[in-house]
């Protein structure tokens, strides 16, 4: 976005305004200096966006290598680097930082408040990411390399058994960590805090209502995750014994503590989704959102749920039957309110006046993939078959479901959606079409036949493969090149877009959204509800 | 588009599974789906999956096909005007209770099997599996004489493309486990480094080894035949090549075998004595020497001896390799590890040792001249 953003702005309705305006620098200090809730949200979803890219080309190295059977362009051990970093950068570079970016967009404007309640900690704690992520990066240059031991750095292969490198992957964690906490301690206290007058809990968007369930889980696992690094850099550098059995300790221990963070994470990344198109929906249905309440009740559940199903990620480690069957119950009950919420998108659909612009088409293919992801996680819920899938590309099917078609459909929806608010401008309809149906035929080609090879047998994390799962993986890499390529037609899109090309939007944008965010100008002005509104 | 795409993946699946159900017998390879594998308890988990499967497909169908009709029927193009209807208290209270009667109907038979399948106790063959970057190693608990690692056996040329991959590229190894038919064989878990994970799809025996504690998993496999499998949990470098291969005999062969490896084992402790006081002449200390290196060393020390430094230093030109005062020193890295090098003295007898510490010591330009024999080694660990 330029930087005549502040100049084009019309001063809104409010004089005050004009005021602010004088103080903003100019160029590159804007940038950094911003404690604007839009700056920083514009910020954080370009972040994100590279970050997208930086670990999609990742994962085309290791489509790439596993075109054929054999080993052709990378050796194992820079294969499992390019795994590691890629789980890393995608989760904690690319799909946290967008939903953090939105919120910081839409969050204020939707609950009319002026910016977020903590302005400063903003600004830190987008500005302390990019260094986590030069660290990060950085390491694959170290000698031997990068992490290798995959995002879930299982000890003892990410202690006694891992390179020096490990140091800077625990440090860079831990800045990306303290990043999360700050940006959720801001969303809560902004939510609790600076809601317009008359803008009760139960009046508030599904959105708002997601982000700030999200950012109490994160508040709750990110130290979790904290001590587990810290755990793995004593291990390694300082002679503990937390997860080697030779001093005391216990390494399936460290699974436990990584995954009681990692199945509220999972949600983390999932429930921001399930605002957005509790948002999206019903505005092309031009029809109120089925069921609102049981939607917050749902998502309720599903995070209090997200704290007592955290083994299930661990049956294979040799559990008592006993702690198996209360981890398989406790998920499998899951799918109750996540399925409420696949029938009130579909009950909020029925006999409403449906169109299909370009956010609902992305919204109804989060629906249907996101849903097939659901149900082969219910499949995975079952203790006996998840000995046959886990750590099988089922899973890593499963869970490309779930995050890409699901979390990253639900934020591109929510760009294309958000967009000519944010600019003032529609986008280029045509390439958006084009990125829509790219994308829905490539993503399904990479990760559909995933299902196929995993139930074959194909384990995850292998550089190389038996040949009875050639054909399936020759199709899966031209799934993934033709996905990567898509993604540079929305580069493209966005960039026009930044540079405001394009047909003027009317305040509301889209005929049938509602809410606050759509009285207020197009484009936003650089400050909104200095004076909040009322809401009836 | 997309409701093309998902009925024809339904029709994919269901037409891949009605295939199967008619080709398979047990244990045969499927491309697309599970395989009811070799025992009773496999072919248990694989209805089991097959049932999750066409509720999932079920579920799927019927809501999708609503929210298609809401698509095709209900679009403002159409002229539909939108309800006014957003809560409907019956219909919640019914698509909330009915999930949960399914995941009832779910639960059960799922239960039933994973008790099943927890029960180790009585079993008739006792075996102890340890993992290790990246091998595998069975223990007979009931004829302690044998024992045997099992590695990768397919070439290193496959791998890099040189030679054509042959029938079980990555799924074969040079001893495998045997075990009979007919019996329940326990199998203990357990590893000498990272987590590795026993898998043999047609057992549906995943189980984790973790260094120092021991999991327990059982099979009892209704038809002879070969069973292959793969680690499957991340172990580092090799991860991928880390097969497992079972070979099923009917009892009577079994027990014919394990008194045959039970003799070749007690051979061969004699034979290592007897070489304890002989001498092996340069050439053939340097062709067992590398026979060795290309199976224990060359994953990591590569084939030309230059390593994968930081992680995995060169041999040519190390001190360690070249200098004479620190032949113990290398012997004591091949006995006993060091850092994330793996202990060999399990893996080889004395003479494959000597002539390893030989062979690194006079290929790749290191030329000594220095010629170990299996008695320093004895030496070495008597010494120890």
């Amino acid at each position: 976005m330029s930087t005549e953003t502040i100049h084009d702005t019309p001063a809104s309705d409010d004089g005050h305004d004009a005021h602010h305006d004088h103080h903003i620098p100019k160029g590159l200090m804007r940038w950094v200096l911003t404690t604007n809730h839009k700056d920083i949200g514009t910020l954080y979803l370009w972040f994100a966006f590279i970050m997208f890219l930086v670990g999609g080309a990742m994962a085309m190295v290791i489509r790439a290598e596993l075109f054929q059977p054999g080993l052709q362009i990378v050796d194992p051990h820079f294969f499992n680097q390019m795994t590691t970093v890629h789980g890393l950068i995608m989760v904690f570079g690319a799909v946290m930082p967008a939903f953090t970016g939105l919120a910081n967009w839409l969050v204020p404007m939707m609950i009319g408040a002026p910016d977020m309640a903590l302005p400063r900690m903003n600004n830190w704690s987008f500005w302390i990411l990019p260094f986590a992520f030069l660290i990060l990066l950085g390491s694959l240059f170290m000698d031997g390399g990068g992490p290798a031991f995959g995002w879930t750095f299982y000890a003892p292969l990410s202690t006694t058994y891992s390179g020096d490198s490990t140091a800077l992957f625990v440090f860079s964690v831990h800045i990306m960590g303290a990043s999360s906490i700050m940006g959720a301690i801001n969303v809560v206290v902004t939510i609790l805090n600076m809601r317009a007058p008359g803008m009760t809990y139960m009046k508030m968007p599904l959105f708002v209502w997601t982000w700030l369930i999200t950012a109490f889980l994160l508040i709750a696992v990110m130290p979790v995750l904290a001590g587990a690094v810290t755990m793995v850099l004593t291990d390694k550098f300082f002679g503990t014994s937390f997860f080697d059995a030779a001093g005391g300790g216990d390494p399936v221990m460290f699974q436990h503590i990584f995954w009681f963070f990692g199945h509220p994470e999972v949600y983390i990344m999932i429930l921001p989704a399930f605002g957005i198109i509790s948002a999206i929906v019903p505005t092309f249905s031009r029809k109120k959102l089925f069921g609102y309440a049981s939607m917050v009740y749902a998502t309720a559940s599903i995070a209090l749920l997200s704290f007592i199903v955290w083994a299930h990620h661990m049956f294979t480690t040799g559990m008592p039957v006993a702690a198996e069957m209360f981890f398989m119950f406790a998920t499998m009950i899951i799918s109750v309110p996540t399925g409420v919420k696949v029938f009130n998108w579909v009950a909020t659909m029925w006999r409403g006046s449906l169109s299909f612009e370009v956010p609902m088409m992305f919204a109804i293919a989060f629906i249907v993939l996101f849903t097939i992801g659901g149900l082969s996680g219910l499949m995975l819920a079952i203790v006996p078959v998840d000995f046959q899938y886990h750590d099988t590309y089922f899973v890593v099917a499963h869970f490309h479901y779930v995050l890409v078609t699901g979390a990253v459909f639900s934020i591109m929806a929510a760009v294309y959606y958000w967009l000519p608010k944010w600019t003032g401008k529609m986008f280029d309809i045509t390439l958006a079409k084009w990125h829509f149906w790219c994308s829905l035929v490539s993503v399904n080609v990479l990760f559909f036949p995933m299902h196929f090879v995993g139930l074959a047998g194909m384990p995850r994390r292998i550089p190389d493969y038996a040949l009875q799962f050639a054909d399936f993986n020759k199709w899966i890499s031209i799934g993934g090149f033709a996905f990567g390529l898509s993604q540079l037609i929305f580069l493209v899109l966005i960039i026009k877009a930044c540079k405001k090309i394009g047909e003027p939007v009317s305040d509301q944008v889209w005929e049938g959204a509602e809410g606050l965010e759509w009285e207020i100008p197009s484009p936003a002005p650089y400050h909104t509800f200095e004076t909040p509104p009322v809401i009836k | 588009m997309k409701r093309i795409s998902t009925l024809l993946i339904g029709a994919m699946l269901a037409f891949s599974n009605s295939a199967i159900a008619q080709t398979l017998t047990a244990a045969e390879r499927s491309d697309l789906n599970l395989r009811p594998g070799a025992t009773d308890i496999s072919t248990q988990v694989y209805d089991l999956h097959m049932m999750m499967f066409w509720i999932c497909v079920v579920i799927g169908v019927l809501v999708f096909s609503v929210m298609f009709y809401s698509m095709v029927m209900h679009r403002k193009s159409k002229g539909a005007k939108p309800a006014n209807f957003h809560e409907n208290v019956k219909v919640e209270v019914i698509w909330t209770v009915i999930p949960f009667i399914i995941l009832i109907a779910m639960a059960w038979p799922a239960a039933t099997t994973l008790i099943a399948m927890e029960d180790t106790s009585e079993a008739e063959v006792t075996i102890l599996v340890t993992g290790s970057q990246w091998k595998w190693h069975y223990k007979y608990q009931d004829n302690p004489e044998v024992e045997f690692f099992s590695l990768l056996a397919t070439q290193r040329e496959q791998i890099n493309n040189k030679f054509a991959k042959g029938e079980n590229y990555l799924l074969e190894v040079d001893r495998p486990l045997v075990i009979p038919t007919g019996k329940k064989v326990r199998f203990l878990v357990t590893s000498d480094d990272v987590i590795h994970s026993w898998w043999v799809p047609d057992f549906a025996v995943k189980k984790d080894a973790n260094p120092g504690f021991i999991n327990k998993a059982w099979a009892n496999v209704n038809e002879p035949g070969v069973y292959r499998g793969q680690c499957a949990e991340l172990c580092g470098k090799d991860h991928g090549f880390m097969p497992i291969v079972v070979i099923a005999k009917e009892p009577a062969e079994f027990d014919a075998w394990i008194q045959e490896q039970e003799t070749a084992a007690i051979r061969a402790k004699e034979e290592e004595q007897r070489l304890l006081s002989m001498n092996m002449s340069m050439e053939e200390s340097m062709t067992l020497g590398k026979k060795v290196y290309d199976t224990a060393c060359v994953a990591c020390h590569q084939p030309n001896g230059g390593g994968l430094p930081p992680m995995f230093p060169a041999l040519a030109g190390s001190k360690i390799a070249i200098e004479k005062q620190h032949i113990p020193t290398h012997i004591d890295y091949i006995i006993n590890g060091k850092n994330t090098m793996p202990a060999f003295g399990k893996q080889l007898t004395m003479s494959e040792i000597a002539a390893v510490v030989t062979y690194e010591r006079n290929a790749w330009g290191n030329n000594t001249g220095d010629l170990v024999q299996a008695k320093d080694v004895n030496a070495f660990i008597n010494g120890q």
